[in-house]
């Protein structure tokens, strides 16, 4: 019989929790309650998100799919309030009432806020979710001043965070030095230097007395006071575990919720882990111990009642992009305690070990941290260092007389040595993992083990381990391999495409031996795209090769729906085609139109039987496909140039209207969106688009390379050509040569970084004849490409696409 | 040509009602077409060596369409986030865990037919 499983909170402790229990799915139907309106995602990268180097969606851990594959109920933005312990229930703050067999109560901690007056205006932040981030991330828009209170290692995050956006921040920090609880004054004061290199101010032993403000922050009142100015104020003067829902239930609670090893509470039937839980009188903040509970709920919760939690000192790192960090244990002085210590100023490094018995028992290290893990196995495993303590301090390269390389120094530790100090990952696990699984890339080793899956410190060490398992086998600089149907990387099978003068897929498979007898979703439509660009008169385009957006000529939407874009030539329209658009709109009931950010309309969630009528209808009206869905020529924007604008120097609309007519139709390695501005206020801004041009009074501005979409990047100039002819020429033959030699699904912008801008100036602007010689290749491409595929299809092409096989059932049904 | 023959000899036993739906010529190779039905469409699948299988057009990840997907092997790749899933067996290949429902096909000569669980007879 299943029983019920109600967990309060949905952080990362009870979402590991779970993630054991499915190990051996069945034996509870599982309720969660989460406070936060959201999933489980990772706590400990939200300072990432907060600088910019990650978004949500990357720190996700578990999406929603994932909870309705395992089967679980999750309330999201529902508070419990009250948990019955004699009925066993729980209340969430919406009214809803849920039973339960076991609970499992996580409800996290608390930030601590110092209760100075003013702590409660607007404008005054925590950093604890990610609510937190996003309105920090709105206060930052202003680019104004923020004080951040602590200088901790959430405090420290923060302030970097908030400095990369663009803000001027200070932190104030009671004590003397910095991160005083993970590092010695020494590197506390190493800390400070390379913070304040940012452009961050720090004031130390600064009392906070008041926050003043009138109706929103205005600044914080020091207790000498100095007023410090600020319009965002984020406390992060430290946590206490969140333990008041447990108390009011009468569950023994003393900092935390008291739990035992095998973290059940005074009540037989509820469980606590996570930041709300007390073990020996300890409580938790760092994932680690955490993960370790979630382990050990788990195994209780699935009967195993020999499961017991242990203490282990937890490294601390800090998360700031370029500030190396390491600190574990116990540093302070003592009589009965040795230490090494090593300064290398010029290179802004400091390493401290501290000793007893000639055992390390605590550790410092800033500015350089590779030796972390092997000093953390020698404490955890008690070794005596009597030997090799006149070389320790240098790390492990430098044991057993000459320096090892990295790899040997991985090499060298033991089978139960941490790895993943996250995710509690040692090293036999992962090359177990390697060798068992037959993994081979870091993305394997992630998916299957977890290691380096969280903060990503321990990547090199990962990859070491890849290494030394694989041997030659691992070389992530080596060419890779289109898929794992071949070992020819891109490159390769372009030349021989051309070189061996091959036409079709199957000989492709046949004469460079693939693996597998009809290739796959990967090489496949890179194949196809190969031979249409290089054989474009001979090659029978394979439809079955090509992604379901080029076979249905319209863009798959998540519901299986298609999204219909036609063609506006230089985004220009007029009375008549917008009513032919209307028309359609109305007669196919399409539920969204949308301006795209190319300068056209987009109609979405066109059933996919009503493609070819749609097409036909907005065909009456004159247009076309406008390949929106293609890895092909999109857009080319425009502004109104000297038709209309008092500055335009160009007719801008004209010529993007004239590259997009003499461009349609032909097939790129991924998508090329161009746009043409008139003068250099660049309306329709050009310097981010894989191809631009920007008039000015001289001629014609050639830009490409540009990025505004996963990457942002300007464009890069190719030169300045005097006519708009000429413009055209240089436009199409960089088209072309990157059709020739990019790799599939490369965009401009990637492809420019591995060949270089001066390659490419050289063979297209530079070389006058080559030039010509790309833009012939165009023109005589474009002549089977340049084809509407719309019109085909009314006219009655690739039907079966279309119409449902058969239709059956529905008669019986209505029976 | 079966792909099942022990398997749909034992459906045909059954309750099963084995329902005509073309012919295999109307599939490409390396391609799908798909079948409506009250409860959803199911998606039939050609291989390149001319294997028919058919299963409920509806990706264990996100429901995605897989009749709209690229067919290699005798797989199927989803076309909304790439899942990889068996045409055989229905289960998602690689690192990926999840199934969907499979339906038994008979390949007469050119006549394709496919085993619903007998849901005439349920609905009257």
């Amino acid at each position: 019989m299943t029983e019920k499983l109600v967990i309060v909170g949905n952080g990362m402790a009870p979402g590991r929790m779970l993630e054991h229990l499915f190990e051996a799915p069945g034996r509870y139907e599982i309720t969660i309650f989460n406070a936060e309106p959201r999933v489980n995602y990772d706590r400990i990268m939200l300072s990432p998100v907060l600088s910019g180097e990650k978004t949500y969606e990357e720190i996700v851990i578990h999406g929603d799919g994932w909870y309705i594959k395992n089967g679980v109920t999750l309330y999201k933005g529902h508070k419990i309030v009250a948990i019955d312990r004699t009925a066993k229930t729980v209340t969430s703050d919406h009214g809803v009432t849920e039973p339960y067999d076991k609970l499992v109560v996580a409800t996290g901690s608390v930030p601590f806020i110092i209760p100075v007056p003013g702590h409660d205006l607007p404008g005054v932040l925590t950093y604890r979710d990610l609510d937190d981030v996003n309105a920090m991330l709105l206060a930052a828009q202003s680019r104004a001043k923020a004080v951040v209170i602590g200088g901790g290692l959430l405090g420290l995050e923060a302030a970097a965070g908030l400095n990369a956006r663009g803000m001027d921040v200070t932190v104030l920090h009671v004590m003397p030095t910095l991160m005083e609880r993970q590092l010695d004054p020494a590197a506390g004061y190493l800390l400070q230097r390379a913070i304040e290199e940012r452009g961050i101010k720090v004031v130390t032993k600064a009392n906070t007395k008041a926050i003043i403000g009138d109706v929103k922050v205005e600044g914080v009142e020091l207790a000498d006071g100095i007023v410090v100015p600020a319009t965002l104020v984020v406390m992060a003067v430290g946590i206490r575990p969140n333990s008041g829902l447990a108390k009011e239930a009468g569950i023994a609670v003393n900092r935390g919720i008291v739990v035992d090893a095998g973290m059940r509470t005074s009540d037989a039937d509820i469980y606590a882990l996570g930041e709300c839980a007390e073990v020996n009188g300890h409580v938790y903040g760092l994932v680690a111990p955490l993960y370790e509970m979630a382990r050990v709920a788990a195994a209780q919760l699935s009967g195993d009642q020999t499961a017991a939690f242990v203490h282990n000192d937890t490294p601390t790192k800090l998360k700031v992009t370029g500030i190396e960090l390491f600190s574990l244990g116990d540093f302070a002085d003592g009589g009965d305690r040795q230490e090494i210590v090593l300064r290398d100023a010029s290179a802004g490094i400091y390493k401290r070990l501290v000793l007893k018995d000639d055992r390390i028992i605590g550790t410092v290290l800033f500015g350089e941290t590779a030796d972390g893990a092997w000093f953390n196995d020698l404490k955890k495993r008690e070794v005596d260092i009597s030997s090799m303590r006149d070389t320790l301090i240098f790390g492990q390269a430098y044991q057993g007389g000459s320096p090892l390389d990295p790899t040997a120094a991985v090499a060298a530790l033991p089978d139960d040595a941490e790895i993943c100090g996250c995710n509690g990952i040692c090293k036999g696990k992962i090359t177990g993992a390697i060798t068992g699984k037959g993994l081979t890339s870091l993305d394997d080793v992630r998916a299957h083990t977890k290691a380096s899956a969280s903060c990503g410190s321990c990547t090199g060490l990962v990859e070491q381990l890849l290494k030394l398992s694989l041997g030659d086998a691992y070389n992530p600089a080596a060419v890779q391999p289109m898929c794992g149907c071949t070992t020819l990387g891109h490159d390769d099978v372009r030349r021989l495409i051309k070189a061996k003068g091959l036409k079709t897929i199957p000989a492709v498979m046949q004469e460079l031996e693939w693996k597998t007898s009809c290739g796959c979703a990967k090489c496949r439509p890179a194949l196809n795209y190969y031979l249409v660009c290089d054989w474009p008169d001979e090659y029978a385009d394979d439809y079955q090769s090509r992604f379901i957006n080029e076979r249905a000529h319209a863009n798959i939407q998540k519901d299986g729906t298609y999204s219909v874009v036609p063609r506006m030539w230089g985004g220009v329209t007029s009375a008549k085609e917008l009513r032919a658009i209307a028309d359609v709109v109305d007669k196919f009931q399409i539920p969204t139109v949308k301006v795209t950010g190319g300068q056209r309309i987009d109609m979405l969630g066109v059933r996919k039987e009503d493609l070819p009528a749609v097409w036909a209808d907005l065909g009456q009206a004159g247009f076309v496909s406008g390949h929106a869905y293609a890895k092909g020529l999109r857009t080319v924007k425009t502004c109104v140039g000297s038709d209309w604008c008092r500055f335009g120097t160009q007719d801008s609309t004209g010529l993007g209207i004239r590259i997009e007519k003499f461009m349609w139709g032909s097939w790129t390695p991924a998508k090329v969106k161009m746009a043409v501005s008139g003068c250099p206020r660049n309306c329709a801004e050009a310097t981010c688009k894989d191809v631009g041009v920007v008039c000015v009074d001289s001629g014609y501005e050639i830009h490409f390379a540009g990025a505004a979409g996963l990457d942002i990047k300007g464009t890069e100039v190719l030169g300045l050509v005097k006519t708009e002819d000429e413009a055209l020429e240089v436009i199409v033959a960089l088209v072309q040569m990157y059709r020739e030699q990019a790799r599939y699904l490369e965009r401009i912008y990637k492809w420019t970084k591995r060949v270089g801008v001066a390659e490419i100036k050289r063979q297209v602007l530079d070389d006058v004849e080559r030039r010509r010689a790309f833009f012939d290749r165009f023109v005589f491409s474009q002549q089977f490409a340049q084809v509407d595929p719309w019109s085909e299809r009314v006219s009655g092409k690739d039907k079966h696409e279309f119409r449902p096989m058969a239709t059956v059932g529905f008669a019986e049904a209505a029976e | 040509m079966s792909v099942a023959p022990d398997k749909a000899a034992r459906l045909e036993r059954g309750t099963m009602n084995w329902i005509a739906i073309g012919s295999i010529a109307d599939i490409p190779q390396r391609g799908a077409r798909c079948v409506a039905t009250p409860r959803g469409k199911i998606g039939v699948f050609r291989t390149a060596d001319d294997r028919v299988f058919a299963m409920d057009d509806h990706c264990p990840h996100k429901g995605g369409p897989l009749s709209q997907g690229i067919v290699h092997g005798a797989a199927v790749t989803c076309p909304l986030h790439n899942w990889v899933i068996s045409l055989e067996t229905g289960k998602a290949l690689g690192a990926d865990e999840g199934s969907v429902r499979t339906i038994p096909v008979r390949v007469e000569g050119e006549r394709l037919f496919i085993a619903l669980e007998a849901m005439a007879s349920k609905a009257a």
